[in-house]
């Protein structure tokens, strides 16, 4: 929970001002220049995803199962219910050897749009298209704050769908590389929440993908540990066809990408090489 | 987690903005059938399901055991309430239908006892397996929204979770039947018979119940409801015989058709392994084997039908 609102607190400090009016920049059409004839790995195509968000209940509809009976009986549905439209048509087609990175507003659409690309989050129209299978950098929701960093560890690699052998195998590099030493022994809310990010970090990104993608996984931990996990990453994308990044730390996207979208309200902003979409988002 | 939230503000704020690129000279769709691009959400078929559920066997197995440890290891006595929690629950029932409502009439009367308890224990574990396959859905969205796997290791892990509950509970049951002063017989070697048909069935119901209740969600509010209407109508308390056709005085196909319930057949035939004098009518073994095949494959069917769309808001 502290985690979380320090997270919150650090990205609404990076977040750049709210733009007062829509300015309307027409992104480069889809192939204008890439002599270099890469081949598609990820088409998005028209793609819409809408959630349905249950808001709070008034006490009087709380809780009992006699009320939620009659909801049912009277064929009603909350009336809290809102549905959210967080991609509103969403197209384009990213290439083999790509390292895109997603910028935009904290609601932007930018994890719903990389959940959608990974396959997790249906389309409510359009598709989405991919090369093999994408992955998500990310395994944190499978791990449990009560068991130890040991039994994390082996949960976490079956998660992400290792065998036996594997997870054996990755042990020790896991360990290794997250630096907490004999803390792996204790249960996980023990931890310091850079220990904890970095055990996730090290746990995530133990298994090679095809299409990679990390959803803010690179603003954890110290200054030691920010240098081996963007080493990790560099490698990681030399292996991976396409790398797709959300970081709000718009340097790290200057380093590692080729190329930015820009999200604004689900929608694509802008599109194209890195200078002049950073210039154009730090200037909204 | 929290985009749903926060994409309220936007959506709410949510004016026309036109950003989206012109899909250019070929459809997208055509363009990746071009490059042999699939759908990255597409329901593979069921075999090709089940080999990728049979794959993820170490995750189902790890995720059932770590639950089980996370689960009590902030209570002082940590796995032992695997074994009180059943306990207390037969002591009670005990106390408010054997002594006080004395409803241990009838032909269960001399051993009320162990037919009670018997009863408890089976239906427990249906009713927790259950109720959890319910909520496997619908409280794992953020790890349904982060990782690829069949989304079937969910019900399963939480069936597999309880099933190892059953085994500690079941160690314990034998050994309050013995000491109620049953006899050791023959029939007790089809007890895993037993467990294996109620297993089946758990996992069958489970699977079902986590398609509903991730969509509907107040299904979670009305199941301690439906719970206690299954457990009041299974006889665990009674033995529905005696109720229906002594008590009663209704015809002896009423009675029947109250066995054909499977949490009470299998509770029946448990109950036939365990005790000596309690007989069953031969059918209930009909009725424990359809409920087992029947459960497992229509629930793997009907939870597969959805499987693309489980982790929607």
């Amino acid at each position: 929970m502290a985690e979380l609102t320090e997270e919150l607190s650090r990205v609404k400090a990076e977040e750049p001002g709210v733009p007062s009016t829509d300015v309307r920049v027409h992104p480069n059409p889809e192939p204008p220049r890439h002599p270099r004839a890469g081949t598609p790995t990820v088409v998005v195509d028209d793609l819409h995803i809408i959630y349905r968000v249950y808001g709070a209940a008034t006490d009087a509809e709380k809780g009992n199962a006699a009320n939620a009976l009659m909801r049912l009986l009277k064929r009603q549905g909350r009336p809290q219910m809102k549905e959210i439209h967080a991609i509103r048509g969403v197209s384009f087609v990213a290439h083999h050897g790509d390292a895109i990175g997603i910028v935009g507003r904290n609601g932007s659409g930018k994890s719903t749009l990389l959940r959608a690309i990974a396959g997790l989050l249906p389309p409510h129209s359009g598709a989405v298209y991919t090369d093999g299978q994408p992955s998500l950098l990310g395994v944190n929701a499978a791990l449990m704050r009560e068991l130890t960093g040991e039994r994390n560890i082996v949960l976490g690699c079956y998660a992400m769908g290792m065998n036996p052998a594997q997870v054996k195998d990755k042990f020790d590099d896991i360990v290794d590389f997250s630096g907490i030493g004999e803390f792996v022994q204790f249960p996980m809310s023990t931890y310091s929440s850079g220990m904890g990010a970095r055990l996730r970090f090290a746990i995530a990104s133990a298994k090679k993908h095809d299409v990679l993608i990390i959803d803010e996984a690179l603003a954890t931990g110290d200054r030691e540990f920010k240098r081996k996990s963007q080493e990790r990453i560099k490698q990681m994308r030399a292996e991976a066809g396409t790398v797709f990044l959300v970081a709000h730390n718009l340097d790290v996207i200057e380093e590692t990408c080729n190329r930015v979208i820009w999200l604004h309200k689900g929608k694509i902003k802008m599109d194209g090489d890195p200078k002049t979409v950073l210039a154009a988002y730090n200037k909204a | 987690m929290s985009q749903p939230e926060s994409a309220t503000a936007d959506a709410q704020a949510g004016g026309p903005s036109d950003g989206t690129p012109s899909a250019g000279q070929e459809p997208l769709a055509k363009l990746a059938e071009r490059y042999g691009l699939r759908r990255a959400i597409a329901r593979p078929s069921l075999p090709v399901y089940l080999r990728q559920l049979w794959e993820r066997r170490h995750f189902i197995m790890t995720y059932a055991t770590s639950r089980n440890v996370s689960k009590y290891s902030n209570s002082a006595l940590g796995q032992l309430w695997q074994v009180l929690t059943p306990l207390l629950n037969a002591a009670i029932y005990y106390l408010m239908f054997g002594l006080i409502l004395g409803a241990s009439k009838g032909t269960v009367s001399d051993y009320y006892p162990e037919f009670l308890i018997t009863g408890m224990f089976v239906f427990t574990y249906t009713q927790r397996a259950v109720s959890g396959g319910a909520k496997s859905i619908s409280s794992n969205l953020s790890l349904i929204r982060a990782l690829h796997f069949p989304r079937a290791a969910l019900p399963l892990a939480y069936t597999i979770q309880e099933f190892q509950q059953l085994v500690i509970s079941m160690g314990v049951l034998v050994v309050l039947v013995l000491v109620t002063g049953q006899p050791l017989t023959w029939l007790w070697l089809l007890i895993p018979v037993a467990l294996l048909m109620q297993t089946m069935f758990n996992i069958g119901a489970s699977l079902v119940l986590a398609r509903v209740g991730a969509t509907a969600r107040d299904l979670n509010q009305l199941l301690p409801f439906i719970m206690r209407t299954w457990l009041y109508a299974s006889g665990v308390f009674f033995s529905i015989g005696d109720k229906v056709t002594s008590s009663a005085g209704l015809p002896q196909w009423v009675a029947d058709v109250m066995y054909f319930n499977p949490a009470a057949a299998y509770m029946e035939l448990m109950r036939h392994l365990l005790i000596a004098q309690h007989e069953i009518r031969p059918y209930i073994w009909f009725v424990c084997v359809f409920w087992a095949v029947f459960a497992l494959l229509g629930g793997f069917w009907y939870f597969w039908r959805a499987e693309e769309k489980y982790g929607r808001g």
